[in-house]
């Protein structure tokens, strides 16, 4: 019986394999905005360390965070990667599963851009267009219309006669939060219509609410995939105009042009001086527990905010993050292992 | 009335005409088919076989002892200090130097013409410094990598009127490229790298291979091949050969049925929370991989391991059974043999299915950007559980990044997996007319 023989030695070596399973590589998780930014450090990293590279996913903040507070030990992950801050329900979350000590790492800022076609009309928004533009319903006197613009030079007789299509970032992804608060609400709010339907006598979620309320007749499309999806959408209908992160942007110039918004065209240096109205900070969650039972995972993290990597003549600020002004604080909060609600 | 045979009537010609129709619906069904495959084939070739192709410079690199070792002892502890960001204007210094010796003159920056150089060459050159000590005071030669978008314009990727727009490269940049190609400094050859580097970050496509994708994709089929042959088959014989038929069997078998036809990203839900929540297998493992495609592949092998068994004629089994063998001796001795053409067939058809599925591995952490070589075995980390991602999950992973040179490597991660693919097939079809018996 050489067939039952194999299947039972097999299936004994497998169930060997559980009693010693530890791992020497650092495992991060998380965000697709931080991804590149993660693998290029890591990349660095393990060829300059005796530390073996560290393993990067993406999969999305929510996901990274949900298995960061899945507990401590050798079979969850060393460090989450998120394109917003930690919530208090995740924390909570963490703390649950004997997640306590939690190293908030900001290694930068991203922008959000809007580009279209290179070949077609330049733009230059300002966040009331955009409200103008995708709101699903607009508050003219004293009552909630539907949205009827078709043609951008409905929204602002500036703009030239171009049908209304946007590209936007799906709901699952954290960028979609950053351009609903930061454009849209924004632009709801500049224009005074957050403001008359207050005086309507409307409650202030509701309003929120309905500022952020996304047209769904098709002129604004949601992107459940990544920026490559967008752009191809867009090289596919070249009146569309669509959401993307800075150094996707920045890669890919000879295909898309850049518009500005309130006048300011999204660079590293406009969005690090604070012009450029529409970025978000990136961060990293350290389990602080790991540090030392995990090799590397001090050091990497060290390593990803150094002046080198992650400074303004880093690769990092090479590949469109907008590196952090205040760096050498973000550098002795992960030097002093200073975990989150401990004051400082 | 009467016809004449040669003309056909009304009725015949009616017919005659309705098979007519349906052989072309037919012909136009294979045509569309056809125009589909071809369709998918030129965008994946004409993307992709470029990506076997890299462009090279030849440099000689001056290593100076007062940048790489200050000490003067060649201690490797201290060498290993300086890192590759330090070796990066070691090389640019070095292609300034081809530069001026091959008489091309350029108003570039100096910064701009180091980008012209891949970031992994400084990688290169300090791990073969730090192999050798002895090299720093040489001038050493080395066949570092050109940048993407340098290598893009010699595959065509990259044009002058693209490259004006391009903020990574300039036309400059490109005609410096081709005025080194034209000295024969710059080379665009075949990659063999592309199948045995590991995967690289977003900010160089050019040194992104396939080393660790094959490599976990290899050990995933093995643990499906150990896994799923022996309990598929076993399980199979006693179905068919042993087992009653009673209302339990026939219920295991509508089961196995009904699974081959769960969609794989369950057994990935199941994966994470068996094998990797409950008895703790590390994560992003080949072991975890191949136990989830091994469950996924089980279904598929059951059946055709029993379509194989049925094709045996009984009268094979009742010949050994009138001799006087046992059962277990006419199953083994008899119908296994001849039905081992139909089981290998179904196990390598099961293979190449597993080999091409990404969804399981989504959820047990597969999909990742990983660098490191997965070994087969560590103390450690046990069999096949050291993090590695799979084929078809680089394919997904390059689909993803910003860097247009992905869009290459990933067709060219296609076409390795089509022709691992068209292998694996060609054994199964090998086999079925070497061994098959007709009855």
């Amino acid at each position: 019986m050489s067939i039952m023989k194999l299947t039972a030695t097999t299936a004994a070596i497998a169930l060997m394999t559980t009693a010693a399973a530890a791992r020497d590589n650092v495992q991060v998780a998380g965000s697709s905005t931080v991804l590149p930014y993660a693998a290029i450090v890591a990349e660095v990293f393990g060829e300059n360390f005796d530390f073996p590279t560290p393993v990067v996913e993406s999969g999305g903040s929510s996901a990274g965070l949900k298995r960061f507070c899945e507990g401590v030990g050798e079979n969850t992950i060393d460090i989450a990667n998120a394109s917003r801050a930690i919530k208090s329900s995740e924390v909570e979350a963490c703390a649950a599963a004997g997640v306590t000590d939690i190293i908030e790492v900001r290694i930068g800022y991203d922008g959000i851009v809007f580009a279209s076609d290179i070949n077609g009309n330049a733009f230059a928004f300002t966040p009331e267009d955009w409200y103008k533009a995708l709101a699903n319903e607009h508050f003219i006197d004293g009552a909630l219309v539907p949205n009827t613009f078709t043609s951008w030079n409905e929204v602002n007789a500036d703009f030239p006669d171009q049908p209304i299509q946007a590209f936007i970032p799906g709901t699952k992804h954290g960028t979609r939060e950053v351009f609903e608060e930061k454009v849209i609400l924004a632009g709801c709010e500049e224009g005074g219509f957050f403001q008359a339907m207050l005086d309507a006598g409307v409650d202030e979620d509701t309003a929120e609410g309905k500022c952020m309320a996304i047209r769904t007749d098709g002129r604004s499309v949601d992107i459940d995939g990544d920026y490559t999806e967008t752009l191809a959408r867009i090289e596919a209908d070249t009146n569309g105009i669509g959401v993307f992160g800075l150094a996707f942007y920045e890669n890919n110039t000879d295909k898309l042009q850049v518009a500005t918004m309130s006048d300011v065209v999204p660079t590293t240096d406009s969005i690090a001086a604070g012009d450029y109205p529409v970025s978000r900070p990136l961060y990293f969650y350290i389990k602080a527990a790991h540090i030392g039972v995990i090799p590397g995972v001090k050091e990497f993290a060290e390593f990803f905010v150094s002046d080198d990597i992650a400074g303004p003549d880093g690769p990092l600020a090479e590949y469109g993050l907008v590196s952090d002004p205040e760096l050498a604080k973000v550098q002795d909060t992960v030097s002093g292992e200073v975990v989150m609600g401990s004051g400082s | 009335m009467k016809t004449s045979l040669l003309a056909a009537d009304a009725r015949t010609k009616k017919r005659n005409a309705a098979e007519a129709r349906f052989k072309a619906y037919g012909f136009a069904a294979i045509i569309v088919a056809m125009l589909a495959l071809l369709i998918l084939l030129t965008s994946v070739l004409g993307n992709g076989m470029s990506s076997f192709r890299q462009t090279y410079i030849a440099l000689d690199v001056a290593l100076p002892e007062e940048k790489l070792d200050k000490s003067g002892v060649r201690d490797l502890s201290v060498m290993s200090k300086v890192t590759t960001i330090g070796y990066a204007p070691i090389l640019r210094n070095a292609l300034l130097d081809a530069l001026a010796a091959q008489g091309i003159e350029t108003e570039l920056s100096n910064k701009d013409i180091g980008n012209m150089i891949s970031k992994e060459a400084a990688a290169t050159v300090r791990n073969k410094v730090l192999a050798n000590p002895d090299l720093v005071g040489q001038t050493v030669s080395f066949d570092v990598l050109a940048s993407g978008r340098i290598d893009g314009y010699f595959k065509g990727r990259v044009t002058m009127e693209s490259a004006a727009l391009d903020g990574n490269t300039s036309p400059e940049a490109l005609m410096i490229a081709q005025a080194l190609a034209d000295a024969g400094v710059m080379e665009t050859k075949f990659n063999w790298n592309f199948f045995v580097w590991p995967d690289a970050s977003d900010q160089r496509p050019e040194a992104a291979g396939l080393g660790v994708a094959i490599l976990g994709s290899l050990y995933m089929m093995i643990v499906v091949l150990v896994l799923a042959l022996p309990i598929g088959v076993a399980s199979s014989i006693y179905l068919e050969e042993f087992a009653p038929k009673n209302r339990w069997t026939d219920l295991i078998e509508v089961n196995i049925s009904n699974l081959a036809a769960v969609p794989s990203i369950v057994y990935g839900i199941l994966g994470l929370a068996i094998f990797i929540n409950f008895m703790e297998f590390n994560q992003s493992s080949p072991l975890v991989g191949g136990l989830v495609l091994t469950l996924m592949t089980l279904p598929t092998i059951i059946i055709s391991t029993r379509a194989a068994l049925k094709s045996v004629p009984p009268s094979i089994r009742d010949a050994a059974l009138g001799v006087g063998a046992s059962k277990m001796q006419s199953v083994f001795h008899h119908v296994l043999p001849l039905a081992a053409p139909g089981i290998l067939t179904g196990t390598i058809i099961g293979l190449a299915q597993a080999l091409g599925e990404t969804a399981p591995l989504l959820l047990i952490g597969m999909v990742a950007f990983v660098r490191e070589y997965p070994a087969a075995y560590t103390p450690e980390s046990g069999l096949f559980g050291e993090a590695s991602t799979a084929l078809p999950v680089q394919v997904f992973n390059w689909t993803q990044r910003s860097d247009p040179a992905f869009v290459e490597r990933a067709s060219g991660a296609i076409i390795t997996l089509l022709v691992f693919l068209l292998i694996m097939n060609a054994v199964a079809i090998y086999l079925r007319r070497r061994f098959e018996r007709r009855w």
